[in-house]
């Protein structure tokens, strides 16, 4: 399979929870919770003197536990670490969907794990392009060269911000009002349109604040990120009632896909539905909000 | 593999197993603490000398004090103590005696 090509590089990722991959309690069935993503973590949530240890119950819960089509991300040690090769070759045999890299700076950085990647499909007769990737970005070096790492590779399927260590980084913290982020979280969402890429917020930490965590989400979605990294399962219902269209949404997206269809079969580029002027341009957001609704259980429809 | 040393994998959390392992006398000697003995005792019984099969372990005093773990992570924690005995950290023979 060519891996731009993969069809799990679009699949819908609202919600993408971190596990402790090394917490037998945790990782047994997180599913019944609903995410669009797990990230299992063998990288900060792991002790040092347990990375051997969390591996093995990495590899054994890839291929033992169903995962009833949840998303199963590994998120790795870092590059600069010696863990980082051997996280991946357990990644891989154990049957792990995507690996996310922290830390990321470069295109090099991408490129170091895709060649790694490659030989760990071969060597434990994996697909070929089956085992995509995302990036996560903690540094302003990273955000900085966010276009460069978007292109790096045809498996890199998006690319995360990190804002503990970026604001730690720009010397700055975590305020909660979202003022310390908004440079990175532009630059990158143009950074992974541009690319064609997706693009993924960072966690929110304060489990007291839920009214801030709703905001949170509500900017990120304005903004046009394709969803959140989560801690905690109270945290989903939320993301996804976010990403959730509206009933009215819903019937205009399908009303403009069902006249995009029909007017191109007629030569006719341009035109208007319920008053708005349509054209082609509009055809991919109308899909999309089907999609999610779709998602939520809010459209059974076959546009 | 051999038993080289003392070592130990896992915690007594729910839904975990602590498997500690000693070089043994000429056998594979097994002691079971189990929170759920009644009902699947013969269940970790099998999967952790199977584990021990793989590794080619025949010559272990092994200790486990399981709190509900999955099959899954009962491998895991013998799987984890045996190398840690050998002090091999890296080039795990995934998808081979890993399985």
């Amino acid at each position: 399979m060519n891996p731009a090509e993969n069809p799990n590089k679009k699949r819908l990722r609202r919600s993408m929870m971190f596990l402790n991959a090394q917490k037998p309690g945790l990782i047994k069935d997180p599913y019944v919770y609903g995410p669009d993503s797990i990230m299992l973590d063998l990288e900060d949530a792991v002790a040092v003197k347990e990375k051997d240890a969390a591996r093995f119950s990495l590899y054994h819960a890839l291929q033992e536990i169903d995962y009833r089509g949840v998303e199963r991300v590994v998120r790795i040690n870092g590059l600069d670490s010696d863990l980082w090769e051997e996280d991946i070759l357990c990644s891989v045999a154990g049957g792990c969907d995507s690996i996310r890299i922290p830390k990321t700076e470069t295109g090099e950085d991408v490129k170091k794990v895709e060649a790694v990647v490659e030989e760990a499909e071969k060597r434990f007769g994996r697909e070929p392009g089956s085992v995509l990737i995302m990036a996560a970005l903690e540094s302003a070096k990273g955000v900085l060269n966010a276009l460069e790492i978007c292109t790096a590779s045809p498996r890199l399927f998006g690319i995360a911000l990190s804002g503990g260590d970026y604001t730690k980084d720009l010397q700055t913290s975590i305020t909660g009002t979202g003022v310390e982020l908004m440079g990175a979280r532009q630059h990158m969402i143009i950074a992974a349109r541009a690319a064609g890429v997706q693009c993924f917020d960072t966690v929110w930490t304060n489990l007291n604040d839920m009214e801030g965590f709703r905001k949170d989400v509500e900017t990120i979605k304005m903004m046009g990120f394709d969803g959140k990294s989560i801690i905690n399962p109270r945290q989903i219902p939320i993301v996804h009632d976010i990403y959730t269209p509206s009933q009215k949404e819903i019937i205009f997206a399908e009303k403009v896909v069902r006249e995009i269809d029909e007017k191109s079969a007629q030569g006719i580029g341009v035109f208007t539905v319920d008053g708005k002027m349509i054209d082609i341009a509009f055809y991919d957001g109308a899909k999309r909000t089907l999609m999610l609704a779709r998602a939520a259980g809010k459209y059974k429809g076959d546009l | 593999m051999e038993i080289l040393k003392p070592a130990v994998a896992g915690t007594l959390e729910s839904s975990d197993c602590m498997v500690t392992v000693e070089p043994g006398q000429g056998k594979v000697n097994l002691d079971l603490d189990s929170s759920v003995m009644r009902q699947f005792g013969p269940q970790i019984k099998k999967v952790i000398a199977e584990t021990l099969a793989r590794l080619d372990v025949t010559d272990v005093n092994i200790r486990v004090v399981d709190k509900g773990a999955l099959d899954c992570t009962i491998k895991a924690r013998v799987e984890a103590a045996v190398y840690r005995s050998n002090d091999i950290r890296k080039d795990i023979p995934w998808g081979g005696a890993i399985k």
